[in-house]
């Protein structure tokens, strides 16, 4: 009885597995159909590009993840144009990224913070920011706090204001939210907005912006920060000492709450990585920034 | 030819052996300033808060967290997994049985992320709405390790409890016991041992699980005082702390809290070893 189930079972999916690949065959024609056309993109490249031509090799990134945007887009883009350019990114946060270049795994380090003097003496890095993000803080669409003043934000975040009464909103707790000791968010919102006050123990923290978006959206009487970058229509950002948290504000610096974003090398970069880097800087790159919800930044 | 197998297999005990004390030692010693600066006794019992006036760094609170939430889900899985091994082993009829025993081995292979993407979505919601807190709790944490863990302590019992010849379940029959008598006056007490191990095992599964823990605990550093409060596991406080700068306080806790995790289930497993032992001899009873 039992045996006779499992064969049927078997069948079915046998079956089910043929017309699968039935259903995917047409699909894969057109697609190689496409093929000699991609080749045309090497004539169109922009001339930011031209300073890869002629060379190969591979680039690998890892590191803070606000980067990712911005380094999966010029990857894109300069290995669409030399294929026999490899380019690698991956996540893993700020501290990874330093670890990583710092010990020669990686080329390009990305970190959302300045490097530390240790972390400069010990790995003997190079620092190229190439943009400015702003922190935010974000509370649940519904919630109808329109402004909250640094002092209210340090009280809340210590534990010492509980209800959102307290600050102009409904009679609700405040669930406060917060990221990993390791992130270079959760660093530029608790030394520049909190002042380096204190977090106190009971707030939840999640591990990303995504994540931070994405509990603050289900929780009406959430409290966190993300990326201005980050912010869209699942949550809402009240103004902080009534500025606008926005990329206008940041770039005027009216809106203080900001940090670069960094690459960094081991000592100088081989040619390719250069190049990368230039890039990066260049009106390509700094686009992939604006796209991405940065402020393009370019050091004198 | 047997020389060789002998070789190739000495070889790889050595290499399994080697890399377990290796794992050892890289965490002494990226625990080891923390001893050096006579750390280590506050780093393992205090509380943790980076952020105020006077900076601590302990992970008692993870360690007290961690226990609370595979001792919570041990004590919820392991009666239902008593009840599936009865249900697969007798008393219900055998397609559902070879259904659910299906669906056990089926269970085992479930990624724990896609276990903590479901309870992010579906149980943290409904906790919160339930509760008025924001969901992500020791609760919604232990929930969602009572179904990991079900499967491994189920497979475990079945194996301890079917291993039992099928004379001693006529002998039962023969004395006039029903199914529920033989399992529970007969089968249960002779597999006490194996239950043991199988909890052991359960604990030890729910203790090691970090992507759960990370996803739906709330991750708070405080020590856990109650089931809807929120609170963080020795495995997440490794996973978030990665992060951090490797000269920093925060990364020299996760060495500390490595070699908790690594001590804890050493020990337990060497439990489940001597258990193992004195197991066989039950077997020869029986």
């Amino acid at each position: 009885m039992g045996g006779s189930l499992l064969k049927t079972a078997l069948y079915v999916c046998a079956a089910a597995l043929l017309m699968l690949a039935v259903a995917c065959k047409p699909a894969t024609e057109p697609q190689q159909k496409e093929k000699p056309e991609a080749g045309k993109v090497n004539d169109q490249v922009s001339s930011e590009l031209k300073s890869f031509e002629g060379m190969e090799g591979d680039i690998s990134i890892a590191g803070g993840t606000a980067h990712i945007p911005v380094m999966e887009a010029a990857q894109k883009t300069i290995m669409t144009a030399y294929p026999k350019i490899s380019i690698t990114v991956e996540g893993g946060g700020s501290g990874k990224g330093v670890e990583k270049v710092g010990a020669g795994t990686v080329d390009i380090g990305n970190a959302g913070r300045p490097l530390t003097e240790e972390e400069i003496a010990e790995y003997g890095l190079k620092s190229y920011p190439f943009a400015v993000d702003g922190v935010a803080v974000v509370v649940h669409p519904d919630n109808p706090v329109e402004d909250l003043s640094t002092a209210q934000m340090i009280n809340i975040y210590a534990g010492n204001i509980t209800n959102w009464k307290d600050v102009g909103g409904a009679d609700q707790a405040i669930n406060i939210f917060t990221r990993e000791e390791g992130s270079g968010t959760r660093k530029t919102f608790w030394s520049k907005l909190l002042g380096k006050g204190k977090i106190i123990e009971d707030a939840s923290f999640v591990g990303s912006n995504g994540e931070m978006r994405l509990a603050i959206a289900g929780d009406p009487g959430a409290i966190g920060y993300v990326g201005i970058g980050h912010i869209d229509e699942t949550v809402k950002a009240p103004k902080l000492d009534g500025v606008a948290p926005s990329q206008e504000n940041a770039a005027s610096g009216a809106y203080p709450i900001v940090r670069k974003l960094y690459m960094n090398t081991k000592g100088e970069p081989s040619d390719l990585v250069k190049a990368f880097i230039d890039y990066i800087w260049s009106p390509d790159g700094q686009q992939f920034c604006a796209d991405a919800g940065y402020i393009p930044y370019k050091p004198e | 030819m047997d020389r060789g197998i002998k070789i190739v297999t000495g070889a790889a005990t050595a290499v399994s052996a080697l890399a377990v004390l290796a794992i050892l030692v890289f965490l002494a010693v990226s625990a080891l300033p923390l001893f050096e600066s006579g750390q280590f006794g506050s780093t393992l019992a205090g509380g943790w808060q980076p952020t105020g006036d006077l900076p601590r760094f302990g992970i008692g609170p993870m360690i007290a967290g961690s226990i609370t939430l595979s001792l919570s889900a041990l004590l919820l899985s392991f009666p239902l997994s008593l009840g599936i091994c009865s249900f697969i082993m007798g008393g219900a009829p055998r397609p559902l049985r070879t259904f659910v025993s299906a669906l056990v081995h089926f269970m085992t292979g479930i990624p724990t992320v896609v276990y903590g993407f479901l309870s992010v979505l579906l149980l943290v919601p409904l906790i919160r709405s339930a509760t008025g807190g924001n969901g992500l709790s020791l609760l919604a944490a232990c929930l969602t390790l009572t179904l990991l863990i079900l499967p491994t302590i189920t497979l475990m019992l079945l194996a301890r409890l079917g291993r039992f010849d099928n004379a001693l379940k006529l002998s039962c029959t023969a004395l006039g016991m029903d199914e529920a008598q033989t399992q529970l006056k007969v089968l249960f007490p002779l597999a006490k041992k194996g239950m043991l191990a199988a909890a052991v095992l359960g604990f030890c599964r729910a203790l090691g699980d970090t992507m759960i823990a990370l996803m739906v605990s709330g991750n708070s550093p405080r020590w856990p005082d109650g089931i809807l409060e929120p609170m963080r596991a020795l495995t997440a406080h490794i996973g978030m702390g990665l992060a951090t700068d490797t000269h920093s306080p925060e990364y020299r806790s996760i060495g500390a809290a490595g070699l908790v995790l690594f001590v804890l289930t050493g020990v337990l497993s060497l439990v489940i070893r001597s258990l193992g032992q004195e197991n066989g001899e039950e077997r020869r009873v029986a």
